[in-house]
């Protein structure tokens, strides 16, 4: 697994672009403790990006990417929106869906997987704006997770539709007033993250970006529950900082202050009794595999 | 037949699949000259002429090639490392070989560095940055291949060669099919055979610059 598959032709290494070349070098594929602290220390799966200065989309991105726990067998699914505008720079599989498709299309391609690889553990990661989640991609959203679908749905709620000038979206928050919805929302945040959990999610999770080891343990948690229960979700505020009239540096801001608890964005995690089990379990594991590591390097050192 | 010729651009912003103007793939062991069927031999000749007469001859190897995924694809990439030590021997000075990678599809948005790669969705972008004249793909899957044919047949005058594995590529002006180690090395032998006997257009050069 892992690296093995990347491997550049010895007589054409030299013409590659630098990027290509680090990423067979020193990205954190195959990885077991791959996380959030890699960056900065090996290539990180995403290149340059198109976003705005400041977006907390592409601080959420980079974390996430470096969480993910199986990289290299993992497919993104993605749709319209500032996301997709990212995609082409991610070197992990991802297919851009039809606007709101985005969970239908990923219930087909994880069943597709596992039966092309029956013996592999291949990963499907579900990344849309909330436009694509909760109003146009509603249907395809709720009817994945009806049909108990083993993949995880990351909504990335910036409360409006931010790509195309700020119109209202159901996750807007109510009287909330966007440059092209100047009445103002007349209804309140639709309450995603307690439907998820009505329509049969194992793990969901609603919290914002501005914490880099918070965000790797939720999407952890949720690949690996997807990957052995059923469908998990996890909204993560990610404000459009232009939308809501902020500058480049004040978005880690935004954030703290909406995750404060009684705001909108105050952590907050359901999990079902089958996942807490596997998580139990897969904490034991790890701590078990993390003792027998350090008694080896002490055996070693000795 | 189809009286259809395909031949450089530029053609139109976006000109016509050429299957769709009546042109046919080649039998195994021929190969298309403009859309015209011919043997093998003949398109050695024709392809390593267009390369020696080119002011920037390009090869573009693809993911198939560029990535070792098997045995097979880095004995390729070896192949074409050669053809491109050929190429640069042959040239004579003022011609500028130049041999770019298309590592993978993705549509790279908002840029590309056209001086380093070759994008499938823009290929004119780094055509028109090199200016170059005469390109090979090799190692492109079919698809993205005959995306960035058609695109460079619209917008630029290069003349493009598809050192295909299958079977072959009507939107290429030149197209061998069934590609292997042994055609890229023939073809290379042949640039050597005929290394001087060809007069490069350097200064009649209408380059890849057209638009």
């Amino acid at each position: 697994m892992s690296k093995e598959r990347i491997k550049i032709s010895e007589d054409l290494y030299d013409i590659m672009p630098s990027d290509y070349q680090d990423l067979v070098k020193s990205a954190t594929y195959g990885k077991e403790d791959r996380g959030w602290k890699d960056i900065g220390s090996s290539k990180e799966l995403i290149e340059q990006h198109s976003l705005c200065a400041g977006c907390p989309e592409s601080m959420a991105f980079r974390y996430i990417l470096a969480s993910l726990p199986n990289p290299e067998d993992t497919v993104m699914v993605g749709s319209t929106g500032c996301t997709s505008l990212v995609f082409p720079m991610v070197a992990v599989h991802n297919i851009h869906s039809l606007f709101g498709n985005q969970n239908a299309i990923a219930s087909g391609l994880k069943r597709a997987l596992s039966v092309r690889f029956p013996g592999r553990v291949k990963d499907v990661v579900v990344l849309a704006g909330d436009g694509a989640t909760v109003d146009i991609g509603l249907d395809m959203t709720l009817q994945a997770w009806f049909r108990q679908e083993k993949f995880t749905t990351i909504c990335f709620d910036n409360e409006l539709y931010a790509n195309t000038g700020g119109q209202e979206s159901g996750l807007m928050q109510k009287g909330f007033v966007a440059k092209m919805a100047p009445v103002g929302k007349l209804f309140d945040k639709v309450r995603l993250p307690e439907i998820a959990r009505e329509s049969g999610c194992h793990y969901v999770v609603n919290c914002t970006v501005s914490k880099p080891s918070l965000v790797e343990k939720v999407i952890r948690n949720a690949v690996h529950v997807a990957r052995e229960i059923g469908p998990t979700y996890l909204q993560l505020y990610t404000p459009c900082i232009l939308e809501i009239g902020k500058n480049s540096m004040e978005g880690l801001q935004e954030m703290r202050d909406s995750e404060k608890p009684t705001e909108r964005f105050a952590y907050k995690e359901y999990v079902s009794e089958p996942a807490k089990q596997l998580l139990a379990e897969l904490a034991a594991k790890d701590k078990e595999r993390k003792a027998a590591a350090k008694q080896l390097a002490g055996q070693a050192s000795a | 037949m189809s009286e259809y010729r395909v031949l450089p651009g530029p053609e139109h912003f976006l000109p016509p699949a050429a299957a769709s103007m009546g042109i046919q793939l080649p039998n195994p062991g021929e190969a298309h000259i403009n859309g015209v069927i011919a043997p093998e031999e003949k398109a050695y000749e024709e392809a390593a002429r267009q390369f020696l007469m080119a002011k920037v001859p390009t090869i573009f190897p693809g993911p198939l090639v560029l990535w070792a995924w098997n045995e097979k694809a880095a004995k390729k990439a070896t192949a074409i490392r050669h053809l491109y030590n050929t190429l640069k021997e042959c040239v004579q000075p003022g011609q500028h070989a130049m041999l770019i990678p298309m590592p993978d599809y993705r549509p790279k948005y908002p840029k590309i560095n056209p001086e380093v790669e070759i994008n499938p969705n823009h290929p004119n972008l780094t055509i028109w940055h090199n200016k170059i004249d005469c390109c090979m793909f090799v190692g492109v899957h079919c698809h993205q291949a005959n995306l960035s044919l058609k695109i460079i047949r619209g917008g630029t005058s290069c003349y493009t060669i598809a050192m295909c594995a299958q079977a072959g590529h009507e939107d290429a002006m030149l197209s061998f099919r069934d590609a292997s180690v042994e055609k890229i090395m023939k073809l290379a032998d042949t640039i050597k055979r005929l290394k001087g006997t060809v007069q490069p257009r350097l200064e009649s050069a209408k380059n890849g610059a057209s638009s």
